[in-house]
């Protein structure tokens, strides 16, 4: 059978194209090859770490991360029109550890269930009918990931 | 499904506490046009609705919005209504007609016809909107080109005939010709999420009516109100503009307008508003 014959050519390929998912940033971990059994990722996706200023930037920008677009941040008090689709992200770097947040950040149905509003940031498992430029895109790369993660973990209430 | 009842009442108040936002609502209030005119913004929703409430997107909009919208001296729609009572009285086409030759009068002869549409049409084989109506007079009683989709007069004249329908209650008919099965495929879209930030129109216009998205206060994204003057873009935007744009907000490849995708979620969304007044033209932000 076709199946039959399918299957271990396509394991082969998933696991070879996972070791070494080849963006512009170098090997980075491929999202389809995320564990979320857990409900968090351990390592670092770039096994680089983020870059907290760079984080603070993807958060408000409107073609990147654009989270104040439901989410609150009185740490960034200069962005205006936050929105409140979502929780307030104050504190968020007390409520979860940076590996929790990465798994959030990455694909939040993952944590929150399929229902959730909050995009994937990181997954290629999305809606029908992506805009044909953004096909076969995530929204953030795997250092932006990294970035954003090393942001909401500066982000406690007791400093 | 969560209602603008209660829960978004507690989580407005949750927010409030934590940001600078200044509002509360949907706002609580009466829509009376010119004074008169009673407008149904806010209906009891049929048994099989989604909601337990149906709300029109004027309640969501800001004090001055809303305002603009209840005095028709100062919605600036209104201009478009007046250049489609033109457009109505303008002989065109080889056959020498105008609209009014057939027509007659609009406040008679269109009097509730806009709160009835999308309607069945029989001879198409699918459901048509005014502006295909409008088409279809144009092509087949005045030999007239048919307007490309968003001409200026298009929207004038839509605009002028769902105006004759103002306070009306949306009231479609769908047990004529095929509308039910319509209204399957326009309620499947609507909930699948479409594009790169993976969302459906029931993600944003059920789950989160009342909350914010950026500066957008989110309504149930009712039609009862197109086209509307949205003061963004200081123009009217038609019903299928709207929907092409949320749609492209997903970062998906957006349907053409009066597509077959298209039609169908005007027919799914239309009902979803039953009950509400015609508010054409709506003024949003
Ligand atoms: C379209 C709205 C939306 C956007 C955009 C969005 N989120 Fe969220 N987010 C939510 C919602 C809603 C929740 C709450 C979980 C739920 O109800 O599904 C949430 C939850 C979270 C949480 C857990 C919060 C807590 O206090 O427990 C974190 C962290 C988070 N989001 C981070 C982000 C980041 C970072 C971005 C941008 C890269 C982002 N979100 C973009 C809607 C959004
Ligand atoms: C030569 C006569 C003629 C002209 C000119 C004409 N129409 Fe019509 N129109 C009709 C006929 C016939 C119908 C079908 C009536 C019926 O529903 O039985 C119709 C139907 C309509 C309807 C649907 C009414 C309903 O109850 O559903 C609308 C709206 C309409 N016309 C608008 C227009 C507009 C706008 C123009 C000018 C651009 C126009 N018509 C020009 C003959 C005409
Ligand atoms: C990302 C969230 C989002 C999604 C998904 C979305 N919309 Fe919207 N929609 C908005 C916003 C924001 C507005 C403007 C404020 C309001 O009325 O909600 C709006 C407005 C509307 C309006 C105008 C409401 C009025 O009273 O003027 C309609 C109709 C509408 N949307 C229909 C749809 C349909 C149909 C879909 C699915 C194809 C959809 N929307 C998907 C965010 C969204």
């Amino acid at each position: 059978m076709i199946e039959g014959l399918n299957r271990p050519f396509s394991v082969v390929v998933a696991v070879a194209a996972g070791i070494l998912w080849t963006g512009a940033a170098g090997a980075q971990t491929a999202p389809d090859e995320l564990d979320y059994s857990e409900y968090a990722i351990e390592a670092s996706l770039t096994g680089e770490d983020g870059a907290v200023a760079s984080g603070r930037e993807i958060f408000a920008d409107r073609s990147r991360g654009n989270c104040v677009a439901c989410h609150v941040n009185s740490e960034m008090p200069e962005a205006d029109f936050q929105g409140n689709v979502g929780p307030s992200i104050d504190g968020v770097g007390d409520r979860w550890q940076p590996e929790q947040l990465r798994a959030i950040v990455s694909d939040a149905k993952k944590i929150f269930g399929d229902q959730t509003i909050m995009p994937a940031f990181y997954s290629l498992d999305v809606g029908i009918n992506v805009r044909e430029d953004l096909k076969g895109k995530t929204i953030l790369t795997a250092q932006e990931v990294e970035d954003v993660v090393a942001y909401l973990s500066t982000l406690k209430e007791e400093q | 499904m969560r209602t603008p009842g209660i829960l978004a009442a507690a989580a407005l108040a949750l927010a409030m506490g934590a940001t600078s936002l200044v509002f509360a609502e949907p706002a609580d209030e009466e829509l009376v046009i010119d004074g008169e005119i009673e407008m149904q913004t806010r209906v009891e929703a049929a048994e099989d609705h989604p909601f337990d409430e149906v709300i029109s997107g004027w309640h969501y909009r800001t004090e001055e919005t809303r305002a603009l919208e209840a005095d028709s001296f100062a919605n600036p729609g209104m201009l478009y209504v007046e250049e489609g009572e033109e457009i109505w009285n303008t002989v065109e086409g080889s056959q020498g007609k105008s609209c009014a030759s057939c027509h007659d009068d609009a406040a008679e002869s269109m009097a509730g016809v806009g709160a009835s549409y999308p309607k069945w049409n029989e001879e198409a084989g699918k459901p048509f909107n005014i502006e295909l109506q409008i088409n279809a007079c144009r092509e087949q009683n005045m030999g007239a080109e048919p307007y490309k989709f968003d001409a200026p007069q298009q929207k004038a004249l839509t605009t002028f005939i769902k105006h004759q329908s103002l306070g009306e209650p949306v009231d479609i008919d769908l047990e004529a010709g095929e509308m039910q099965s319509w209204w399957d495929r326009g309620e499947d879209l609507y909930y699948t999420r479409t594009g790169q930030l993976d969302l459906a129109c029931a993600t944003c216009h059920e789950g989160y009516n009342g909350q914010y998205i950026r500066a957008d206060h989110l309504s149930q994204g009712n039609a009862n109100g197109f086209p509307t003057y949205r003061l963004k873009q200081a123009n009217m935007v038609s019903l299928h503009n709207r929907f092409r744009g949320c749609i492209r907000d997903t970062r998906a490849e957006f349907p053409d307008a009066f597509s077959d995708e298209l039609m169908a979620l005007e027919v799914y969304v239309t009902w979803r508003g039953e009950g509400l007044s015609v508010e054409t033209p709506a003024v949003r932000q």
